[in-house]
């Protein structure tokens, strides 16, 4: 690890613009071991007042800080937000989640491991240097919004349920402001380096719900092993049913794009139709028209097509097929 | 830097760099070598200890983050002659092979039981609600964050059940 000066931040005024904040530090501080990032400086904001869990409106505010185990356990979340605990609990681990914020998971970088090594070129590390996954072993990697200079994803699992809740990323700085998740994190482009809409002397304080939209709640995730690993796919939906017919559908997709995926025309299509298996495929035949893959993760395609098909048939309602 | 922890009920000043993990200020500057490191990249929770009596991997958190706070570590759990009733069922129960991984088992443990004990859901439960058995999967889930390379898995989990005062006659009774 680089050497690097440790201040601690006590207010949020107090904050210097060039440090790199720490909080959690999960993944900032492994990555800072194998050198991939250096900064100079570290603030560390654990002692800011960002731990609360309030009402806001009709919807809920989450601080920045806000663990994500006690995310996963609280009361509200558990009631009106199931999705959220649920993709919660399908992250990392027991310690992980006593340590991971609800900030800094949406800051954690990719874990392509052309990413994490140093020897490897690699576009979002050291821009123009190429991308060394492109050709290589491409398991875990983006089948949605990739481009030729960076196939990376996003690997979390909350975010992805924020997304299906239309959450909003609360944020300070010069100029606060209120950006929707949707908006967030940026697809790479020819700019894989720049993954979010956070600027220099920016901070995320927060998230904010929306007032809860009922209906079924489901976080389906498939990964490698049972525990304690990353999305090859995973669906979060939010689907509300009314007289025999779908009258909501909120679906976002992990472990597919570098950002949590969501597409209206999915949605659109099964708005307002009786459930069905025909209909179901039609969804993810438009989920998976842009979908490209790149050598051995083309696997993920027919897994995402029918880790959708499942997570709707369940939150439907329709009978598990033997 | 100068910073101050507190740990084991005692306070110790210490002089690091800022770099210094948890871990390696434990082991390597007050020689308590109990807290093992394993992969120090938090993906075998050998270095699992607990911060204000929750579950951490001391391998990811600075020490100079971790002054205000009471650390835990598995000599504070207990001692040879006063077992913690966790130590205790481990050897019971033959829960380890080589040993390398069981602090970390033992302290990531107590913090779960904690953890049940405050009504927390996992993945492996049905309901969000509860109630959460202790059954096998309710516990494979919630210690996946301790890898045991002797797989020694099974016996872990019946020490943990005993330890719990779980009924071993419904193994997995929801």
């Amino acid at each position: 690890m680089r050497e690097f000066t440790y201040l601690r931040a006590a207010s949020l005024a107090d904050l210097p613009a060039s440090a790199t904040i720490i909080a959690g530090g999960t993944n900032l501080l492994d990555l800072m071991k194998h050198e991939v990032m250096a900064p100079d400086a570290l603030v560390d904001i654990t002692r800011l007042d960002l731990n609360r869990v309030e009402s806001e409106d009709d919807g809920l505010r989450i601080g920045a800080l806000v663990r994500n185990s006690d995310l996963a356990a609280h009361p509200v979340i558990r009631r009106d937000y199931p999705v959220l605990s649920r993709a919660l609990l399908a992250g990392a681990s027991g310690q992980l989640r006593n340590m991971a914020t609800t900030g800094g998971n949406l800051m954690q970088r990719t874990r392509c491991p052309y990413f994490y090594d140093r020897r490897m070129a690699c576009n979002k590390r050291d821009p123009g240097a190429g991308c060394a996954a492109i050709g290589g072993v491409t398991r875990n990697h983006a089948i949605l919004g990739a481009s030729d200079h960076c196939i990376a994803t996003y690997p979390g699992d909350m975010a992805v349920a924020l997304r299906a809740l239309d959450a909003v990323v609360n944020i300070d700085g010069p100029a606060p402001r209120q950006v929707p998740l949707a908006d967030f994190h940026l697809l790479p482009d020819d700019t894989p380096e720049i993954e979010t809409v956070l600027r220099p002397g920016e901070i995320i304080t927060g998230v904010t719900l929306p007032a809860p939209v009922g209906g079924q709640h489901r976080y389906r995730k498939v990964r490698d092993r049972a525990s304690y690993a990353f999305a090859l796919v995973s669906v979060a939906a939010v689907v509300g049913m009314e007289d025999g017919r779908i009258s909501q559908a909120a679906l976002a997709f992990g472990g597919v794009a570098a950002k949590p995926w969501r597409d209206p025309e999915v949605e659109a299509v099964l708005a307002g139709q009786e459930p069905s298996d025909a209909l179901f495929a039609e969804a993810a035949e438009i989920l998976l028209r842009p979908a490209k893959a790149w050598g051995e993760n083309q696997f993920k395609i027919p897994l995402l097509r029918r880790s959708l098909i499942a997570t709707l048939r369940d939150a439907t309602g329709m009978e598990a097929k033997p | 830097m100068q910073i101050t922890l507190h740990l084991n009920g005692a306070t110790h000043d210490l002089d690091v760099d800022a770099r210094t993990t948890l871990l390696d200020a434990l082991r390597h500057h007050l020689g308590l070598t109990g807290t093992k490191k394993g992969c120090d990249h938090g993906q075998c929770g050998a270095c699992t200890v607990l911060i204000d009596g929750r579950r951490v991997n001391s391998c990811l958190t600075l020490a100079c983050m971790a002054e205000d706070a009471q650390i835990t570590t598995i000599e504070g759990l207990g001692s040879p002659d006063r077992l913690s009733p966790l130590q205790q069922q481990f050897l019971d129960h033959d829960g380890f092979q080589c040993g390398y991984c069981t602090p970390g088992q033992i302290c990531s443990a107590t913090g779960m039981l904690e953890e049940i004990a405050a009504g927390w859901p996992s993945h492996a439960s049905a309901s969000l609600e509860g109630p959460f058995a202790l059954s096998h999967a309710e516990i494979a889930e919630r210690m996946s964050g301790n890898l045991c390379r002797c797989a020694a898995y099974t016996h872990i989990v019946a020490a943990i059940r005993q330890a719990a005062g779980a009924d071993d006659r419904h193994e997995d009774a929801a």
